[in-house]
């Protein structure tokens, strides 16, 4: 494969998680549906969260009941135990950042597929659901182990069933679990990005002109790519880029890597830019300038 | 708009239009991260009416900056912050639309009991099948006892089987006292118990109902079974009467509870499989909604249902009163669910 292709097939996986989200203001605010490892690594954090919560709230409980001899302390347990394992999704997936912890963490967040608001209805349903999800396996599983009648197939037959539907996220591409599909909502990327400053302004990046035909060899995704590195401002990195853009373009090796970076980015992004105003978008080195 | 004396240098230099455009909304976004971070930590009540009249319009400004640098800036970093900024206050100022307070108080009022009214056909049905199971199960245990040991689990029935004397099956229904070994403190823990186990049931039974239905109508044809079986054992010793007491007393609400979480998976079930005029993930998310309002409801009643079983069961041995209690709790629910009442508008 070239990489021209490969390029373009990248693209085109990134494309394919974004999925059109118009405002009432017109707007497309293109959310990304969040990968299958995000969900589970939100999962896996959440569950832990949740024991850690139950193992604290067992060892108070233990301690008042010991110390006040009445089993008031073992009702308010397991009535504890079950709104935490029941409600604890649904409790922060009400709240207005419509994420549990384990969600927070991973910035992700929950959304109603038809762009409306996310109800209460639709969050208790998606997190029913997931009782389900999560314990049907384990169950066929215990019911396997202490059956001896049922056969090793039947015991494989029940958990691959049961993995089917837990695993339901895998198989489509909206990344929708059981739950998410019967209450209709979607888990999408939520993350926070912080404003960084702007590099095209700093005053190092008139320290060099470049020619038309320097800088016609990129664009925009080798654009972008250099301002990862600049914003990154690891010194290997930017020595490896700057030999890279000094071999393309043919230029000896005289300036500091990073006036050089600096000033190359600056007229680059100078140059696709007014292109993209005359509605020519370049989308990499591939394309036609 | 043009400005009358724009530097030179700005027009033959587009390189600059992006930075300055920049520089010019720069202010608006952060104050709307800032409005966004106090409303997500404080909540709405917490804005000052400056700062909610504030809110929509630098919403609409930050929109509208999105745009803009979408069709002309390649500034990565800046595209990035502005989507996500974007994306968050979207939810932030279209998701809250009322309080937590009245939300409550409608769910209570009209959606609970609307959503209940919306499953009515599902409710039947698994009504009917719960009916069947307890009939066939009745029916073979009555014509031969032996049937029941394939019916009902042996640590589950505590010695209740057709072999127990008329006496010990007197007492384990609860009367003089001697109630199966239990003091009465232990009652709470014991109906806590119940609620819990039974909440998990039927969550089960309704999550079940996305296999369209199958499962779930399984699971409470079960029920029925069980409970027939029971009847039967009973009702051969000449304690019919008596056991319906204990059954009727909570089971009105218990059983009402659990028909409601079958039919809410029913409800789901056949929308995936009859999904109309609707596409079929559009019918599945709509009963999914109708379903979770329905559940939420018999978590509710569960719990009634776990009081009523722990204390009152076992505090109450007048059968009548028992009755009493039962078919009471049996109108209140019939009464708050199915009585029409004028639909809350706003």
């Amino acid at each position: 494969m070239t990489a021209a292709a490969a390029n373009a097939k990248s693209r085109a996986a990134r494309a394919k998680k974004i999925r059109q989200f118009i405002t009432p203001e017109g707007v497309d605010l293109e959310l990304k549906i969040a990968s299958s490892g995000l969900r589970f690594g939100a999962l896996l954090i959440d569950l832990i969260l949740i024991a850690l919560a139950l193992f604290l709230f067992s060892l108070a409980m233990l301690w008042v009941g010991f110390a006040s001899q009445s089993d008031v302390t073992v009702v308010v347990w397991m009535l504890g135990a079950f709104v935490l394992r029941t409600f604890w999704f649904v409790g922060f997936e009400l709240g207005s950042r419509a994420a549990t912890p384990g969600k927070r963490i991973m910035g992700i967040r929950v959304v109603a597929r038809d762009g409306g608001r996310l109800t209460a209805d639709a969050v208790v349903a998606r997190n029913l659901i997931r009782e389900l999800e999560l314990f049907l396996p384990l169950m066929m599983l215990g019911v396997g182990a202490s059956e001896d009648m049922v056969s090793g197939w039947t015991m494989a037959a029940g958990i691959l069933w049961s993995l089917t539907l837990s695993l339901f996220l895998l198989f489509n591409r909206d990344r929708m679990r059981m739950g998410d599909l019967i209450a209709g909502t979607w888990v999408v990327m939520a993350q926070r990005v912080k404003l960084d400053a702007d590099i095209a302004t700093s005053s190092a990046g008139e320290a060099m002109a470049f020619s038309e035909s320097e800088l016609a060899v990129y664009g925009i995704f080798e654009l972008q790519e250099l301002e990862r590195v600049l914003r990154g401002n690891d010194p290997r990195a930017m020595r490896e880029v700057a030999d890279a853009i000094r071999a393309k373009i043919g230029r000896p090796v005289a300036e500091e890597d990073d006036v050089f970076l600096l000033s190359y980015y600056r007229q680059l992004k100078a140059r696709l830019e007014r292109k993209l105003l005359f509605g020519k978008r370049r989308e990499d080195k591939y394309a036609s300038d | 708009m043009i400005p009358p004396a724009a530097p030179a240098r700005t027009i033959d230099a587009p390189s600059f239009s992006t930075s300055r455009f920049r520089a010019e909304r720069e202010a608006d976004w952060i104050a709307f991260d800032l409005l966004l971070t106090k409303l997500e930590k404080k909540g709405a009540a917490a804005l000052t009416s400056d700062e909610l009249l504030q809110l929509p319009l630098l919403y609409r400004a930050t929109l509208s900056s999105l745009s803009i640098a979408r069709a002309t800036s390649l500034d990565k970093a800046l595209l990035d912050h502005l989507e996500a900024l974007s994306i968050r206050g979207y939810f932030l100022v279209y998701g809250v639309r009322e309080s937590r307070w009245n939300r409550l108080r409608r769910f209570f009022l009209y959606d609970w009991p609307a959503a209940i009214r919306a499953v009515w056909k599902e409710t039947v049905i698994i009504s009917l099948i719960i009916l069947l199971g307890a009939l066939t199960s009745y029916s073979l245990v009555s014509s031969n006892p032996e049937w029941y040991f394939n019916f009902v689990d042996e640590e589950m029935s505590g010695g209740r089987d057709p072999r127990a004397t008329a006496e010990y099956l007197q007492s384990t229904l609860g009367h003089g006292k001697a109630v199966a070994g239990e003091s009465e403190s232990g009652l709470h823990v014991f109906a806590t118990y119940l609620f819990t186990h039974n909440s998990r049931v039927s969550i089960l039974s309704f999550a079940l109902g996305f296999a369209f239905g199958v499962p779930t109508m399984m699971l409470e044809y079960y029920q029925g079974i069980g409970l027939g079986a029971m009847m039967a054992v009973f009702a051969g010793k000449g304690l019919g009467y008596d056991f319906g007491g204990w059954l009727f007393i909570h089971g009105t609400t218990e059983l009402f509870a659990a028909a409601l979480s079958g039919a809410a998976g029913l409800r789901i079930g056949t929308a995936v499989v009859f999904p109309g005029a609707r596409g079929r993930l559009q019918a599945a998310s709509e009963a999914g909604r109708t379903a979770g309002k329905v559940m939420v409801g018999v978590i509710i009643m569960l719990f009634a249902a776990g009081l009523l079983e722990g204390f009152g069961r076992q505090l109450i041995t007048d059968t009548l009163l028992r009755y009493a209690i039962g078919s009471l709790m049996l109108l209140f629910w019939l009464g708050y669910y199915y009585i029409p009442r004028r639909e809350d508008v706003t």
